[in-house]
């Protein structure tokens, strides 16, 4: 990683160039990509590699595909704020195809397409917004008179990287929902290979910021789990994070919309949160660029699982979650703990000392007592041996005791 | 001579006494009481139970119980298993890589932890100034600090070491769960039935909470079920949800001859803290015995009128040497 | 006959200052030391009781091990009151104060045990007290039988101060004092073993019984004999008497009578109950048992032919291993076989504290010293005009 020093030091003049560019101040454009670091959970000092990367006069182009979506995705992005999306994006990479941004229409804007894909064959990144149906060989979503699978294997094919935002794209989402009458497919089903996806209803603009900054840093894509997300955004369940968590360990929940519970923001466990067995981070990030609580749950509406496949649209809101993470903590207790104290050196030396003292004596005195009676006997055998003329038993003489 | 007539008469008194005894024996044995009709209770179902700890943490609150450090750090309560001031536990059994729920072997599984409520409750036939009590009509199980001699016999008969002792304090008393009963009052019923989650810890009357029980051990693994949650009989907030593996036990139906919280279970009930109980209840032959021996206290004076007719007579010629020679 | 013609009671006389009743004082006075930070700060802060060991050395061992052995009073008082055998009645004093001491002492155990003693009095009362509890009835039938030893040892005192008048008439109810004397100890010694009933599947198959008060009151009455041999032979050789072997040959041959039948009814109902083969699998309660057992059979060989008998160091011997069988049956049913967790080891561990030990000790140390102090000074040994050379 590099330090803010080494920019100070070696980009002055570049750092000049990309103010005029980006039309905004250095501090602000530093702190952008101190946000997008920490997002990805990078260590402290990352930012300026990221700077650095986003310095430099090449932009990787972009393409990016829409098919069965909403355009939530993109509309989410455009809500990102640090700084506006569009001067930075549009300017730290070229966005050379979107159907909802670029000017172009119709036969331009499918030229363009193919120009940009020539001219940066193998180089670029290609974003895919929307499921894909598949039913009747896909007729279901045509653009420019070509299949929606056509397409995407096609721009697929020559991509750097391809990224699936959205829920859509990561696994069918809505459009996937039962009976799913086109046959919605995500992204990696049709190429045939686990792409990154980046799920959500729409998903967090930062989680997808993030990612790609992460790749025009460090020249590939975050970590990502068995399903392709990044695990800085999907290594955990919400309920893991959620800030009404502590509602749900002490048994507070709300049991009806408006009701005393609800107004108080107790846990909505019962009234069908998903967030445990939902992962993603949007207790951490929250919507909207006005901070955490910004989110669904915060808002006082239960989670729907909108990021994992077989949760979200799949099950009804109010139907009660799966406890993904039961694994309890280190402290539980087992079904047989040790307890109680053994001996203390103190006690067990009294204790042997008592049985040693009583033993001792108890011999002694059985010593004693033996040997008074042997002398006893001895004594009586020698007066009958003399008294045995006299025919008297001499134990009259002891009769007194 | 007179001695040995002596001695044979202190003979057949004892011995007319004793066949006295031994006569009464069979006529009186004690049966084990069932739970009484209306008895209220508790169904616990470890396989819908998620370890989240809120009847524990509502518990303490109910009963106004301060929290219990086992971590050098002394952040929240961790109490290691019930005691004078836990009423409430859940207790988790592990085995193995851990790896699934309510499974015995490489798996895990939680127990909840807290009185039986017994239909022939061992602590109210130990107790010997009636501070453990058994409610006629709810079958509750009450404890009577005003009454209480700390003897903790009650801590040495229940067969599930419930009732625990407060040792720390010169005044302690005896703490254990009440099914909370002092909030029955203000229309309220058990704390932990009320905020579990999951419905794994139901309440209601026992008769009913068996009937549920017995449906949910005859469900298949994985089939989808309604399962209640809170109050059986109360506000209808069940839900939907694939029934877990159980073993074909209901645990409390009959050990000791039945006790007013059932508990189910996939992981065999003696790993899980559930001791294997016979069906007649060791109060039973406690009380036979007691009854047999000193019933009405007749055996108690028959052996009295016995052995005071023969000290009488042998008392006698002593007394009358002590004129002259003291004894 | 020579049995009446015993020798006269009489104060044993001498200093009261020595070793021995130095020793016992300090002793008592760790006890109170240990007792007020009992009463000021609860069992916790004395005791290693637990949550999984309610019972310990002082319950155990003060009160139902002490009891026992203050059973000599009542096992000798059966001999010479019911069985009419007037030669032991020169026995019946010092067997009185043993007993005296011992279950006095032993009711107070109870009392520094009990965690709410402050309302011992439930347990009389009507509206609270529970007939069907066993504890309700050892309480009961102790607290009448120490009032009645006390009125059984006032004759003494009397004599000692003087009111022979007050002593006759006191006599004259005496028999039916002797008889809730002997009822009264049969009841609760019996009681003591029942208490385990009520514990069922947490008391080790080799100690669990519906038998219980029958092998309690036979080791009871058997102990009671023992602690008279013991304790005769202790008095004897402390005080430099000569042992009274003409009572003590024939009363241990009582007491082997009873040990017998005591053997019999115990490897009897362990054999019909199945428990056998328990003692035969490694383990701490195995070798418990056949410790236990060791110490009751023993007596057999050692004093059982009648030579052997006339021998005091076997009397004694036989008395202690007596003492000991009968201690150790009731340490193996309330301690060693008591399981605190049913299947699989037991979490719990116990072992008396340091301040247990002491007070034990302290209370034995009033026993001894009280003794010490009433043979001296009331009329309670025999006269001996003759010292005995060891």
């Amino acid at each position: 990683m590099g330090n803010m020093n080494e920019i100070f030091e070696t980009g002055r003049k570049t750092l000049q160039d990309l103010e005029q560019r980006l039309q905004m101040p250095r501090r602000e454009f530093l702190q952008f990509c101190a946000t997008l670091a920490a997002t990805m959970g990078l260590p402290a000092g990352a930012e300026a590699a990221v700077a650095k990367a986003i310095e430099s006069a090449q932009r990787p182009s972009v393409i990016w595909l829409h098919f069965q979506e909403c355009t939530g995705c993109t509309e989410s992005l455009l809500r990102a704020e640090h700084p506006t999306l569009e001067k930075l994006i549009l300017d730290v990479i070229s966005l050379d195809y979107h159907e909802t941004l670029m000017a172009a229409a119709g036969h331009q804007a499918e030229a363009a397409r193919k120009d940009a894909m020539k001219a940066n064959k193998g180089k670029y990144v290609l974003v895919v917004e929307g499921a894909i149906p598949t039913k009747h060989n896909g007729i279901y979503c045509k653009i420019g008179g070509r299949t929606a699978i056509d397409l995407v294997k096609e721009c697929a094919a020559d991509a750097a990287a391809v990224i699936a935002i959205g829920s859509c794209a990561s696994w069918g989402g809505m459009p996937s929902t039962g009976p799913n009458p086109t046959g919605a497919s995500s992204v990696s089903e049709i190429l045939g290979k686990l792409v990154p996806t980046i799920p959500g209803c729409p998903p967090n603009p930062y989680n997808f910021l993030a990612t790609v900054v992460h790749f025009l840093t460090f020249g590939k894509l975050p970590e990502v789990d068995k399903l392709g997300r990044p695990k800085f955004a999907y290594g955990r369940l919400i309920h893991e994070n959620c800030e009404r968590r502590a509602h749900f360990d002490a048994g507070r929940f709300a049991m009806e919309f408006g009701d005393v519970g609800h107004r108080q923001g107790y846990c909505l466990y019962k009234l069908g949160c998903k967030g445990p067995e939902t992962y993603a981070n949007c207790p951490t990030l929250g919507f909207g660029d006005v901070g955490e609580n910004n989110w669904p749950v915060g808002c006082g509406h239960p989670c729907i699982g909108c990021t994992e496949k077989g949760v979200g649209f799949e099950k009804p809101i109010h139907q009660v979650a799966k406890m993904l993470n039961v694994a309890p903590p280190l402290q539980y207790p087992r079904i047989v703990e040790e307890q109680g104290k053994a001996a203390s050196f103190a006690s067990a030396a009294a204790v042997a000392a008592v049985a040693g003292a009583a033993a001792g004596a108890a011999i002694m005195l059985t010593r004693n007592l033996g040997l008074s009676h042997a002398a006893d006997e001895a004594e009586r055998a020698k007066d009958a041996g003399a008294a045995g003329d006299a025919g008297k038993p001499a134990a009259a003489d002891k009769a007194q005791v | 001579m007179s001695t040995r007539r002596e001695f044979l008469k202190g003979v057949l008194a004892s011995g007319a006494a004793a066949t006295a005894c031994a006569a009464a024996v069979p006529a009186l044995a004690r049966e084990t009481k069932p739970r009484p009709p209306e008895a209220l209770g508790l169904l616990y179902d470890a396989t819908l139970c998620v370890g989240c700890k809120a009847c524990v943490a509502a518990c303490k609150t109910a009963n106004n119980n301060p929290p219990e450090f086992s971590t050098v750090d002394h952040l929240w309560d961790t109490p290691l298993d019930t005691s004078g001031y836990t009423f409430n536990i859940i207790k988790m059994y592990r085995n193995g890589t851990m790896e699934a729920k309510d499974q015995e072997t490489n798996g895990y599984s939680f127990m909840k932890t807290s009185c039986m409520h017994c239909g022939d409750p061992s602590c109210v036939s130990a107790c010997p100034v009636s501070a453990m009590t058994k409610d006629p009509v709810t079958g509750v199980v009450g404890y009577n600090a005003d009454k209480c001699i700390g003897c903790r016999y009650c801590v040495a008969a229940c067969p599930f070491g419930i009732p625990k002792y407060q040792y720390d304090s010169p005044t302690g008393r005896i703490g254990k769960c009440e099914l909370c009963r002092h909030r029955y009052k203000d229309g309220n019923y058990s704390a932990c039935a009320e905020v579990c989650p999951t419905g794994a810890t139901l309440y209601g009357k026992t008769s009913d909470l068996l009937i549920e029980a017995k449906r949910r051990i005859a469900l298949k693994p994985g089939q989808p079920a309604r399962f209640p949650r809170g109050k059986l009989g109360g506000p209808d907030q069940s839900y939907e949800t694939p029934a877990g593996k159980y073993l074909q036990h209901v645990y409390g139906e009959k050990e000791y001859g039945g006790t007013q919280v059932l508990k189910l279970s996939g992981v065999n009930f003696a790993k899980v803290g559930m001791p294997d109980l016979p069906p007649d209840a060791a109060a039973a032959m406690s009380e036979t015995i007691q009854h047999n021996l000193y019933g009405n206290l007749i055996m108690p004076f028959a052996v009295l009128g016995a052995m005071t007719y023969v000290a009488k007579r042998n008392v006698k010629p002593d007394d009358e040497s002590s004129d002259k020679e003291e004894d | 006959m020579a049995n009446n013609q015993h020798s006269v009671p009489a104060p044993v006389g001498g200093s009261l200052i020595n070793v021995v009743t130095l020793s016992c004082g300090v002793l008592i006075a760790l006890l109170a030391a240990i007792l007020v930070v009992r009463f000021l700060f609860g069992l916790g802060a004395v005791t290693g009781l637990n949550d999984g060991y309610p019972w310990g050395l002082w319950i155990v061992v003060d009160v139902v091990i002490g009891s026992a052995f203050a059973c000599g009073g009542f096992s000798v008082a059966i001999l010479v009151y019911i069985f009419n055998r007037g030669e032991y009645h020169p026995l019946v004093r010092p067997a009185l104060l043993a007993s005296l001491f011992g279950y006095t002492l032993a009711g107070a155990g109870v009392i520094f045990d009990l965690g709410r003693w402050w309302n011992v009095w439930n347990m009389y009362w009507p509206t609270s007290a529970n007939p069907n509890s066993v504890m309700f009835e050892v309480a009961v039938c102790i607290t009448l039988y120490v009032i009645v030893m006390w009125i059984e040892f006032t004759p003494t005192v009397l004599e000692q101060m003087g009111k022979n008048d007050t002593k006759k008439k006191l006599n004259k109810l005496m028999f039916f004092i002797i008889a809730l004397g002997i009822v009264l100890p049969m009841m609760h010694q019996a009681s003591l073993g029942t208490l385990l009933v009520v514990l069922g599947v947490q008391i080790h198959p080799l100690w669990q019984t519906p038998m219980l008060p029958l092998l309690y009151l036979l080791t009871a009455i058997t102990m009671g004999y023992a602690v008279v041999l013991f304790e005769s032979c202790l008095a004897s050789s402390a005080y430099r008497r000569k042992i009274e072997m003409h009572m003590l040959t024939p009363m241990s041959k009582v007491m082997l009578g009873l040990l017998l039948v005591y053997l019999v009814v115990r490897l009897g109902d362990i054999a019909v109950r199945g428990a056998l083969p328990k003692a035969f699998v490694p383990s701490v309660e195995a070798l418990m048992f056949w410790l236990e057992m060791a110490c009751f059979v023993a007596p057999l060989i050692l004093i059982g032919a009648e030579t052997n008998r006339r021998n005091p160091a076997k009397l004694f011997l036989a008395g202690i291993l007596l003492m000991l069988g009968g201690a150790l049956l009731r340490i193996n049913g309330f301690l060693i076989g008591y399981e605190t967790n049913i299947d699989g080891a037991g979490g719990f561990t116990y072992f008396p504290t340091l301040a247990e030990v002491l007070v034990t000790a302290g209370m034995f140390a009033i026993e001894v010293l009280g003794y010490i102090i009433i043979t001296r000074r009331f009329p309670v040994l025999p006269r001996e005009d003759v010292q005995a050379a060891h």
